[in-house]
């Protein structure tokens, strides 16, 4: 047995694994605040990677000045998109929300393969040094930078949930909206705020994916990879995102170990999640931390 | 009542009869059978070309009928879809080309086939529901196509399969103007089994788990049978499309059903009319000019300002793609009934002429 390659893979299930459970943070984030699905939900981590390397390539801004435009246009985003497209889908049946976001990942997908062609991008080079040591370990700079991003971005939603006015407004709302609305909360600015700040953490992480394995198309599929994630945390629970993101990291990479070194089936990395999916979806359907449908006749 | 060539103004049916009947009047009978009799004559005088689109507007609304019967007269959503329309078409190469079974009875086997595999991962269906069920179709979705890579010894794994052309005893059709009246016989008698199929008590209960699962179990229907049962019948007409498909192409590769084309049913079920059968048939005629027109607007556009700016000819496929979401979105935002909602409205509007609204 290959410990050296185990622990490698851990620690990269670890790093992916955060990131997931940023993306299914931001995931759930709308989906417990205006009961969307999202399904472009990878879309969004495309659109913050490539307007941030446009910026940086294209108009030759430093680092500090295109992340910060880029997280702008992500905010306006969201709320254009919630105000235009989501708001006139409040109240329709479950299947049309879902496919509206479908449609709209399609619409993404294709724009900005048209806009910015479909090859792999290197993203410019953010730090100075590739590598620091740690403990003795080289260990990449940008690595670090991603599980440091994931992790501050996780303390700061745990902060804005349970600090912060809006916040607030946001779990109210997402407990009981007429509540909420009788409350003074303005249940129209909390939608349009959940879709601001998924696009925002989303674009976030988007922008790590791109500075550790530049940019291109592929990386939607962390929207598609989401979807494992929050079923085994529970669709409506914010720590079971990101601690199925951090299982499902986990659990891709141990599949790879276990198939490079003994199954030889190969793609089993990618597919595992899914069989994972629908055995919690047997045994558990909501979840470890979501809510509990109760329906008796 | 007897038949009449035009519907009185008002509502006239008193009986469950009346209700059920497939067609109200001999105007909509004689236009039914009409259209298919000149579909038959299409061969004769059509293009190749024209010939290759009425096809492809055939199999693809065979399947997008059954994704119907799962999505719009069931309420359970799937977006797995193409999975199954690819099962269909690799069960029917495989009983074709490996074991020799004559693609007469390859097609309607390869069905068979699809929908126990439907009614398999239909068994999660009986317990989940909404989201959750979508999420599972995902992943059936992912989990067949990593299928069809894997398994060689059915699909080929990276060489495509190859399918037969259509045949039984001996006989062999040949070319696209023959395949064509089987695409046909196969579209009239699907449509002709889920309008039938609408009126019978299974039918009716089916619309009943859509509606409201708690009253249609309260009243006795089986939740989880008629849940399993719709994915079956979802994946027996994915089967029969899939199968046409192959033999169609006459090779059969896992690149053509991954999830675009499952968004592709959902997109011919939702602009056609969730729960309804001639929806269908609109929807996938639209869905599939949608791309024709597109190709023949950005030829109109050749050479212009418009192409040089954004360069349309490199990027036709994304200007298609692009097109399929934006109908999507648009169509539920504005016309959530979709195409078959708006021809009842066109033909209220005439009935009541001159004092519609």
């Amino acid at each position: 047995m290959n410990m050296q390659l185990l622990i490698q893979l851990l620690i990269n299930g670890l790093i992916v694994g955060a990131l997931y459970g940023v993306v299914a943070m931001s995931f759930v984030l709308i989906y417990k605040a205006t009961q969307v699905v999202n399904f472009a939900q990878g879309e969004f981590l495309l659109i913050g990677a490539w307007v941030c390397w446009g910026l940086l390539t294209k108009y030759q801004l430093p680092f500090w000045i295109g992340m910060p435009v880029t997280l702008v246009f992500m905010l306006a985003f969201g709320v254009a998109l919630q105000v235009l497209v989501l708001r006139p889908m409040i109240g329709e049946p479950i299947i049309a929300v879902i496919m509206v976001t479908i449609g709209l990942s399609t619409v993404f997908q294709a724009a900005l393969k048209w806009i910015f062609g479909t090859n792999l991008q290197p993203f410019p080079p953010v730090f100075a040094t590739q590598t620091v040591s740690l403990l003795g370990l080289q260990i990449q700079t940008v690595y670090l930078m991603s599980l440091a991003v994931s992790l501050a971005m996780m303390g700061a939603m745990a902060w804005f949930f349970h600090s912060s006015k809006y916040g607030l407004a946001m779990r109210a709302t997402a407990f009981d909206q007429q509540v909420a609305q009788s409350l003074g909360i303005s249940v129209k600015s909390v939608f349009a705020m959940a879709w601001a700040i998924s696009a925002l953490v989303s674009a976030v992480a988007g922008v790590v994916v791109a500075v550790v394995n530049g940019v291109s198309s592929g990386l939607s599929v962390y929207g598609i990879k989401v979807f494992p994630a929050v079923i085994l945390g529970g669709l409506d629970s914010i720590a079971g995102a990101v601690l199925g993101g951090i299982i499902v990291g986990l659990l891709e990479n141990t599949a790879h170990f276990v198939d490079s070194q003994y199954l030889h089936w190969g793609n089993l990395y990618e597919i595992a999640p899914f069989y994972v999916l629908i055995i919690i979806l047997m045994i558990k359907p909501y979840g470890l931390f979501g809510t509990k449908d109760i329906e008796r006749i | 009542m007897a038949m009449q060539s035009l519907l009185p103004a008002g509502d006239f049916r008193t009986t469950y009869a009346d209700d059920t009947v497939v067609f109200p009047t001999t105007t909509g009978r004689t236009a039914a059978l009409a259209a298919v009799a000149l579909l038959c004559c299409a061969p004769l005088v059509l293009s190749q070309y024209a010939l290759s689109i009425l096809i492809q507007i055939g199999y693809l609304s065979i399947a997008a009928l059954g994704l119907n019967i799962l999505v719009g007269f069931t309420g359970q959503i799937s977006i797995g879809h193409a999975a199954f329309f690819g099962l269909g078409a690799f069960t029917s190469a495989y009983l074709s080309a490996k074991l020799s079974v004559p693609v007469f009875f390859a097609i309607p086997l390869a069905a068979v086939v699809t929908a126990l595999a439907g009614l398999v991962f239909g068994l999660p269906a009986a317990r989940l529901k909404g989201l959750y069920l979508a999420i599972a179709t995902l992943a059936a979705q992912y989990i067949l196509l990593d299928f069809f890579s894997r398994a060689e010894w059915f699909t080929g794994g990276v060489v495509p399969a190859t399918a037969g052309p259509f045949g039984i005893f001996g006989i062999t059709l040949q070319g696209d103007r023959q395949y064509f009246y089987v695409v046909l016989a196969y579209l009239v008698l699907s449509f002709v089994l889920v309008t039938n199929l609408m009126r019978t008590r299974d039918g009716r209960a089916l619309v009943a788990v859509r509606d409201h699962y708690l009253s249609a179990e309260i009243m006795g229907i089986n939740l989880a049978k008629y849940r399993t049962l719709s994915f079956g019948l979802a994946a027996f007409f994915a089967g029969i499309g899939g199968a046409l498909y192959a033999h169609y192409q006459g090779v059969v590769s896992s690149e053509g059903f991954t999830i675009d084309r499952s968004i592709l049913f959902l997109a011919i079920v939702i602009i056609g009319g969730l729960g309804s059968v001639m929806g269908t048939l609109m929807g996938a005629v639209f869905m599939v000019l949608l791309p024709e027109a597109m190709e023949a607007i950005s030829a109109l556009l050749r050479g212009g300002a418009i192409d040089q700016a954004l360069a349309l000819r490199n990027n036709i496929a994304f200007l298609r793609e692009i097109a399929i979401g934006l109908v999507i979105v648009l169509f539920l935002i504005f016309e959530p009934d979709g195409l078959a909602h708006r021809w009842a409205r066109i033909k209220a509007y005439w009935k009541l002429y001159p004092f519609s609204n």
